[in-house]
């Protein structure tokens, strides 16, 4: 019996499930999609060290999932609250004819398993569907081929979202029989009469806090952008997001006082169709949904924000490896060790006899005394760079130091310069393909691509410190800004300095720092390359490990290391921003609709009176239509102003990773994908709100 | 005297072919310019659904309504509505003021949907809000002011438009005596000096007093008619109560 008018309730209050039901399916579907990564990996052709980034994807996705799964769950319970209160009379009505609290728990027990049962069932069919898409998209973002396209379904990934969502219903459940035992029958039967009590707040106080609410979001703004120098630790960050957040939701709280006001003196427009309605129920839902506001503004925020931001790093990645990556591998290798030194922790090191002897050769030497195959190589170019205390960056800042060092207290001003000879460099530039340089004898020059520590050094050379002191000789940079370049492959522009100097600089025999061997392999085909790779890997290779065993550190870094490392860090976090963006949209977005719809049916009795007084269909549509339009603009719009500073704080705080020409498609990207999930939601809420204030 | 009302036959059926009621059985009448009119009748008797059949909210099943030289029972979806806006005034029992707009807005709020112009607005809301004495409430919400003021901004929000006809369903029934009395005689001079004809259905004997004209109904049918002429309103009050007896029940009916 009980079961029966669950499943008629349903019934009838479909419209009001609706949305409950679309969220669910969605949030069930994106849930178990992100979870069955690992069942898709297996269709695709990728190198090993490929899956072993998926993998570590397929585990910060885990975690991630569980921060996603109390969002979710949060949601449901307030969605679920909403509707339970919608039906309090209807509970009343049972609880007069004398059915009791259990009985009713029951009730809504049997409709939040069937809403659950169904919404389980729906997701995971367009899961599965959706998540065929994902496998073409893990492809073609770890750059692997797609080698035959297979229908996956993942056991796994089913099961977890199973239990997920069913502890997340077991909590709502827990939450509605403790809802229900907590009412009182004379609040159920009438709680549909209970008229909202309509705050009206005092305008001035509105104005006063509204500049008040400006002027804290302005301040945010202008930390994270025209300051963002100062913000070198991270604790440094919380107050402007502090100011942010309390500005944010002082504006809710102030903004529709301040409209009114500012419209009301507009009498032309203030006195123009339903306008008047429209602004006052604004200002009356406004009033009471403050704290919702601001949360689903501060989320649509981190959406736009992570998504466009991750977008354009893995975008501007992707071109830097290209261009970072001129040659198939990087070998380097200390170069005149002394007997014993201090490290920078202040704790002694003693090299042995053999280190120190290897490191008075070149590594090519070492290779062939490891009997390796040198063949293996072609186009070597093997180059010494040198350092010294004599040259620190302080020393190359000159009397631009105390300005430099005041905005960045954070440099490390001791660190020697990387100084490498002319020939040299541009043996291994004609290698990489990159511009080369003449020097006459008393000149040098300074390349440097890190963006930020460019613009240091540039500052510093515009300033005049041009005159550099080494051996005793004076040299004199023959440009007063850096030049692009670097020796070191890696996944980005990461050159802090290079300091070329001419061949005829008389540099010191103890200045030696390293040798850097830079070289393509003699293969052609991509399977050949990978078994060079493996020589040089620290896993695999037997030559890495005999010379490890000596004591010898050789480094290096090979074309396919870094492009495997970068494009997995870039997708990861693409995935992981993916996610959570979409995650955030539909919470945001469902709390929006419902607000909606059930203000529309509380407001039923309002447009009633409206339709009594001559309004027509249209008129009552229309005004209907602004409202909800303006309540889901309202965050959004907000939320794209704090975006627009997040990213472009985002994008200093990855200076180099991530850049603003990129910005253009993922913002874009950003935009259709919030258009599309926001926009369905608006439009559900339309017609929902429509329906509820139609005339029976 | 040109009639502004003009029922003709009008039948209103509900339900089914097995079990069908006759909520009004062939009624017909006129109401004059410029008249106050009472419809007085026991609940059930179909006096609000006469009500609601002027007022174009329901559709009649047979028979002619005539406003001002139109049939509104062949208006249809837009032009009834406008017809509503700009011919017809309203007052309910229940005030139906909304509660997120101050006074003077729900009294504006009439006159923006038909897109009067801004001063105009002003000009009318302060006139009539000086003839129903609420001016000095204009600027309050209605949960601010009581039941009596709320009706007279409903009444002032119903004239404002300079309706043909003013329909008033049960005013004082959510009332107090003194606000009753106080509404009435507002209603009383919006009659006589703004001249509007107003058609209020009630129940209540001493509210029906203050109408020139009651026509009762029983049953779906009209039962009797009575005019105030000359009569003194305690004359009038007294004839209402003896048709009301009357109206009661015949003698048949008790068994």
């Amino acid at each position: 019996m009980l079961f029966k008018l669950s499943i008629k309730n349903m019934k009838k209050s479909f419209k009001d499930y609706a949305i409950y039901f679309l969220t669910l399916v969605l949030g069930v579907a994106i849930f178990y999609m992100f979870n069955s990564l690992d069942s898709q990996q297996a269709m695709i052709n990728v190198t090993s060290s490929t899956r072993e980034m998926i993998k570590l994807m397929i585990r910060m996705l885990e975690l991630v999932s569980v921060f996603v799964a109390i969002v979710l769950g949060l949601l449901i319970v307030y969605a679920n609250n909403f509707l339970i209160n919608r039906r309090k009379k209807e509970f009343g009505i049972y609880m007069t004819l004398g059915m009791g609290r259990r009985q009713i728990s029951k009730i809504i027990l049997f409709e939040t398993v069937l809403v659950g049962i169904l919404s389980l069932i729906a997701g995971i069919v367009i899961g599965i569907f959706a998540s065929q898409f994902m496998s073409v998209l893990v492809a073609k973002l770890f750059q692997a081929d797609l080698t035959k396209f297979e229908f996956v379904f993942s056991k796994d990934a089913c099961i977890k979202t199973c239990i997920y969502f069913a502890v997340m219903y077991f909590a709502v459940m827990i939450f509605n029989t403790i809802t229900i035992s907590r009412y009182k029958l004379i609040n159920l039967l009438t709680a549909i009469k209970k008229n909202e009590k309509v705050k009206i707040k005092n305008p001035v106080i509105s104005i006063i806090v509204f500049l008040i609410s400006v002027v804290l979001i302005g301040w945010a703004y202008w930390i994270v952008t025209a300051k963002v120098n100062t913000l070198d630790t991270i604790d440094k960050i919380i107050p402007p997001i502090i100011m942010g957040v309390i500005g944010t939701i002082l504006f809710f709280w102030s903004l529709s006082g301040f409209i009114i006001k500012v419209i009301q003196a507009r009498k032309k427009i203030y006195l123009k169709g339903t306008n008047m309605f429209v602004l006052r129920q604004l200002n009356n839902k406004i009033n009471t949904t403050v704290i919702s506001m601001s949360v689903i503004c501060i989320m649509l925020f981190l959406t736009i924000s992570i998504l466009s931001s991750s977008l354009s790093m893995r975008n501007t990645m992707e071109k830097d490896l290209v261009e970072m990556t001129p040659v198939d591998i990087n070998l380097y290798k200390s170069a005149n060790l002394p007997e014993s030194s201090v490290d920078r922790y202040g704790n002694e090191i003693t090299y042995t006899k053999e280190q120190i002897e290897d490191s008075e050769h070149p590594i090519t030497y070492t290779l062939e005394k490891y009997n390796y195959d040198i063949n293996n190589f072609k186009e070597i170019e093997e180059v010494i760079v040198y350092a010294t205390n004599d040259l620190t960056w302080r020393d190359s800042f000159g009397s631009s130091y105390e300005e430099i060092k005041a905005l960045f207290p954070g440099l490390l001003y001791d660190n020697a310069e990387t100084i490498i000879k002319i020939s040299d460099y541009n043996r291994i530039a004609k290698l990489y393909n990159l511009d080369e340089y003449t020097l006459e004898d008393d000149e040098y020059i300074v390349l440097c691509d890190f963006k930020s520590m460019k613009e240091i050094r540039d500052k510093a050379l515009q300033n005049g410190n041009k005159t550099i002191t080494l051996n005793g000789k004076e040299y004199h940079s023959k440009y007063d800004e850096c030049k692009s370049g670097y020796i070191y492959m890696s996944t980005s522009h990461v050159n802090t300095g290079i300091i070329l100097v001419p061949d005829s600089c008389n540099l010191k025999e103890e200045w030696k720092e390293q040798y850097v061997l830079a070289a393509n392999y003699n293969a052609n085909t991509k399977e050949e390359k990978q078994k060079i790779d493996e020589d040089f890997s620290n896993n695999t290779s037997e030559l890495v490990k005999a010379i490890t065993d000596d004591g010898i550190e050789l480094d290096g870094m090979t074309k396919n290391a870094i492009i495997e490392s970068s494009v997995g860090i870039a997708t990861t976090v693409v995935f992981i921003a993916i996610y959570l963006g979409l995650v955030f949209l539909i919470a945001s977005a469902a709390i929006l609709a419902l607000k909606q719809l059930t203000e529309s049916s509380d407001n039923k009795q309002r447009y009633i009176i409206l339709r009594k007084i001559g309004c027509d269909e249209k008129m009552i549509n229309k005004s209907l239509f602004s409202q909800i339009a303006i309540f889901f603009m309202l965050p959004l719009v907000l939320a794209i102003i704090h975006s627009i500073f997040g990213i472009n704080f985002a994008i200093s705080l990855l200076s180099g990773l991530a850049s603003s020409e990129e910005l253009i498609p993922s913002i874009i990207a950003t935009v259709i994908i919030i258009g599309v999930i926001y926009g369905a939601y608006f439009i559900a809420t339309y017609i929902g709100s429509k329906n509820i204030i139609k005339e029976e | 005297m040109s009639s502004v009302l003009e029922v003709k036959n009008v039948e209103k059926y509900y339900g089914n072919k097995s079990n069908l009621t006759k909520a009004i059985d062939n009624i017909s009448f006129k109401v004059d310019d410029g008249e106050f009119v009472g419809i007085m009748g026991a609940s059930g008797s179909g006096k609000t659904t006469l009500l609601n059949c002027i007022s174009t909210i329901d559709r009649v099943t047979a028979g002619n309504i005539i406003i001002n030289n139109e049939d509104i029972t062949k208006l249809k979806g837009n032009k009834l509505n406008k017809f509503r806006r700009e011919e017809l005034g309203f007052i309910f029992q229940d005030f139906n003021l909304l509660d997120t707009l101050n006074c003077y807005e729900n009294i504006a709020l009439a006159l923006t949907i038909q897109k009067i112009n801004t001063k105009e607005i002003e000009k009318r809301v302060i006139e009539v809000a000086k003839k129903l004495e609420i001016i000095d409430i204009l600027k309050k919400y209605p949960y601010q002011i009581s039941g009596g003021q709320k009706q007279r901004v409903a009444s002032a929000r119903a004239i404002i438009t300079n309706p043909k006809l003013v329909l008033a369903d049960e005013p004082t029934g959510a009332l107090d005596s003194k606000s009753a009395r106080q509404l009435l005689e507002s209603f009383e001079h919006l009659n006589q000096e703004f001249n509007a004809t107003i058609l209020m259905v009630t129940h209540d004997a001493f509210t029906a007093s203050y109408a020139d004209r009651i026509i009762f109904i029983k049953d779906g049918k009209i039962f009797n008619e009575i005019i105030k002429g000359n009569d003194t309103r305690k004359e009038f009050f007294e004839k209402i109560i003896e048709v009301q007896t009357l109206l009661g029940g015949d003698l048949n009916d008790v068994i």
